[in-house]
């Protein structure tokens, strides 16, 4: 109609009429609507292959209108190494926890970025196995209480947490590694920026491009979404800590 | 007819080599073949040994239980495998490394100098090659011809200053034989 | 063309590429490390992948990738290598994700040590992953036959959707014998019905291998195992040897096989009727074939470097119909045939039939 102005759309990535199905306050929803807007805005959908893992990041293929291939345990980013390989002109992208990409699979994830594949992966750092029930993963801070730290994880029994986005940042094949948060509109437009841009690297064939995004879990954390908020800014931030790790067309490390 | 060979020697002494020529050889003759190295824990012990089986017809076992053949080049490889030769086989036996007194009276013995031999020829690294010139012109189970065709195949672009030293060595071998069967008779 | 002479791990490598394999992502390992090598040779030189990938957990996932966009993939690795990609192998399986994978067994179990042995039938048969799946198995005795198996691995893993492993042992991956490679015979079903290639004008696809909802799995498991016995009764495999009207038949697969023909054909000069069965494809087992077979037989004697693994489905597809005995030797040692003949003598006079 004459004079309307459309402010927002449903991403046409994201199947009609199918909300998310995960707990009220998580994280991944908000991530997986950021990337959905972004294949749309690079009009990539129908070139687009995605790699869904195990972990509560599984089920693209019932929230997306995009070929999904399942990849077992942390393995998500040889399955996209296999899918590139073999169709290089495809945007692949692999969707991953913290479980998967930094524990079970950081090896993967590693050698992935040190060979440079082109690909990109969004890995959702929530510090917790989110769909097992809340244990503790290579990312729980120090101090957090999980079901099985459930009296708070101590370094002098199972050392520190591990510093995902700064150790791929260290891999030459990287092209961009950033952190960022969702926990305030600010954080989620930055959130979105940062994941363009990795998009981008990859759509220019620049090389590994990874964002971790710091999540909450309320139904884990045992916290409302609000106490998760304010527990990511106050704790989570203060260990892990946001920014761009690698950007290779700045031609600078932050 | 089928003959079974094994080689052995020590790591260096070209073992893998020899048996792989005589294989390149069978198969230019349009024979069935099969070569394996010696294998198991002696891959890194410093031994080396391979079997070669050449037959007119279909080979089943690539594996040697009893040989008809044995080229012993070192001390361990006679120690080893001359209880392995069928009898009425024969053993070719380094002697230049080898000063033991055969046991075997079943089994025919050549005995050859093969260290002092390659020396004269330039270099311990063509033993190997004498002591298969030697062995298809006592036996004949190859034509000398094709070993020699075998070596030009075999030895690489990179490496041609070594063929005619090995084309030596075969003859080296071949006519040590002919001589032999000259004095014998 | 003239036949001409090669190193078995090369000669499965070079059939792969003749076979229209795209990638070559692996890991090493002894006895089969030389397929590693040969494809990091040959393939960037073709314009195709290779990589050594960070493991055999990460090689198999490749292996996965590749084979859900329709692309001709394969690994390679031996005994404790393949252990670690059992996991993937259960999910392509569910799947239904092509791919080939060369297990060159070495001695086990653990490290075990590097010589020839067939510990891993089970391994490849039965498979460590997890739920109701089978790999389809092949098992050369020849160079020439891992070529043209290699040719079939390809082939049928593309046409049935599921992964096929060519089961080498030590001894074939290191030995060298004259082969001719022959053209890739095979017309290749088209992939374009299911790979993923990006929901361009159709609806979008997935082949993920996480089914929750009521009965999904179920289905998925009977329509995977339906196609099991297409491929039993369209692909199988068996080689006889003097069956007809033997008295006792030998069964054995891979270089054991060949060694055991050996004594076969040495214990028909000796007078004694006795044949040689050998299953080329190990799963889906030749049940049919060997039970028809073993009907006119008074007894089986079965042969392996292993403690009694296919010995379970010889049993199995006998079903009684004749006694089977079993002669094994594990931990890298071999059986000569003279070994194998004693046994078969004995076993002969056993049954009172008259040399």
């Amino acid at each position: 109609m004459n004079g309307e102005t459309l402010v927002y759309k449903r991403p046409d990535t994201l199947i009609k009429d199918k909300g998310f199905t995960f707990c009220p306050g998580c994280g991944h929803g908000v991530v997986l609507k950021i990337i959905a807007e972004l294949i749309d805005e690079f009009g990539i959908r129908e070139n687009t292959i995605a790699i869904s893992s195990v972990g509560c990041s599984i089920f693209l293929e019932k929230f997306y209108e995009l070929d999904v291939a399942g990849a077992s345990h942390g393995r998500s980013p040889c399955v996209a190494t296999g899918i590139k390989r073999s169709l290089p002109d495809k945007f692949v992208f692999t969707y991953q926890g913290d479980g998967d990409a930094a524990t079970i699979g950081f090896n993967e994830t590693i050698h992935t970025a040190c060979r440079g594949e082109k690909i990109t992966t969004i890995c959702i750092n929530n510090t917790t196995f989110g769909m097992t029930g809340g244990q503790a993963s290579a990312t729980t801070l120090v101090g957090q209480v999980t079901t099985t730290t459930p009296r708070g994880r101590k370094a002098e029994l199972t050392g520190y947490p591990l510093r995902v986005a700064e150790t791929v940042a260290n891999c030459e094949g990287a092209a961009y590694v950033a952190r960022v948060a969702i926990s305030s509109p600010k954080y989620i437009k930055q959130a979105k920026q940062a994941i363009r841009k990795a998009f981008e690297m990859q759509l220019k064939g620049l090389g590994y491009s990874f964002v971790e995004v710091i999540a909450s879990c309320p139904t884990n954390w045992h916290m409302t979404p609000v106490e998760c908020i304010n527990y990511i800014e106050n704790t989570v931030e203060k260990v892990h800590k946001l920014g761009v790790f690698k950007d290779i067309t700045k031609g600078e490390n932050i | 007819m089928e003959t079974s060979i094994i080689i052995s020697g020590y790591g260096g002494q070209g073992i893998l080599f020899a048996g792989a020529l005589l294989c390149h050889a069978a198969v230019i003759e349009g024979k069935n073949t099969t070569w394996i190295p010696s294998y198991g824990a002696e891959m890194r012990g410093g031994a080396a040994n391979c079997s070669v089986n050449i037959s007119d017809d279909e080979i089943s076992s690539p594996v040697i239980d009893k040989a008809d053949v044995l080229f012993a080049l070192n001390l361990p490889s006679e120690l080893k495998f001359e209880h392995r030769i069928k009898p009425g086989g024969l053993m070719l036996l380094n002697t230049s490394l080898v000063k033991k007194i055969p046991e075997r009276h079943d089994i025919e013995y050549l005995n050859m100098q093969l260290n002092e031999m390659a020396e004269e020829l330039g270099g311990a690294g063509f033993a190997n090659v004498i002591a298969v010139g030697a062995f298809v012109e006592k036996t004949k189970i190859l034509s000398v011809e094709s070993l020699k065709q075998a070596l030009k195949e075999m030895i690489p672009e990179k490496r041609r200053n070594l063929l005619p030293g090995n084309l030596a060595s075969l003859e080296y071998g071949v006519n040590f034989i002919k001589n032999l069967t000259k004095v014998s008779l | 063309m003239a036949k001409v002479l090669w190193k078995g791990n090369q000669a499965i490598a070079q059939a792969a590429i003749n076979a229209g394999c795209m990638c070559y992502f692996g890991y090493p390992i002894t006895p089969q490390s030389e397929i590693g090598e040969y494809m990091g040779d040959k393939m960037p030189e073709l314009g195709r992948t290779f990589i050594t990938a960070e493991s055999e957990l990460a090689s198999i996932s490749m292996v996965i990738g590749a084979g859900t966009t329709g692309t001709k993939a394969m690994t390679s690795s031996s005994s404790c290598g393949i252990a670690l990609m059992q996991e993937a192998i259960s999910a392509m399986c569910c799947a239904e994700v092509p791919g080939v994978i060369v297990s060159v067994m070495r001695g086990g179990p653990g490290l075990g040590n590097i010589a020839s042995a067939q510990g891993d039938y089970f391994q490849a048969v039965r498979g460590g992953g997890n739920g109701d799946y089978k790999t389809i198995v092949l098992s050369p005795s020849t160079i020439q036959e891992a070529i043209d198996l290699m040719y079939k691995a390809f082939h049928i893993s593309i046409k049935y959707r599921n992964p096929v492993m060519l089961l080498a042992d030590g001894i074939l991956g290191q030995m060298m014998e004259p082969v001719e490679f022959g053209e890739y015979p095979y017309q290749d079903d088209d992939v374009s019905t299911w790979a993923l290639s990006g929901a361009k004008g159709r609806a979008p696809r997935n082949l993920v291998s996480l089914h929750m909802a009521d009965g999904e799995l179920e289905k998925i498991s009977d329509r995977i195992f339906q196609k099991y016995k297409i491929v039993e009764e369209k692909e199988m495999l068996v080689d006889k040897f003097m069956t007809d009207d033997a008295e006792l038949i030998v069964t054995a697969f891979g270089t054991t096989a060949r060694i055991a023909k050996s004594a076969v054909k040495k214990a028909r000069k000796a007078g004694m009727k006795v044949g040689l069965f050998r299953p080329v494809m190990l799963s889906p087992f030749p049940e049919k074939e060997l039970y028809e077979t073993a009907k006119s037989a008074q007894m089986i004697l079965d042969i392996e470097l292993n403690q009694g693994q296919m010995l379970l489905d010889v049993k199995a597809s006998v079903f009684g119909a004749c006694p089977v005995e079993f002669l094994g030797r594990s931990g890298g040692g071999l059986l000569t045939d003279t070994q194998m003949l004693e046994r078969i003598t004995t076993l002969y006079n056993k049954i009172g039939v008259r040399v």
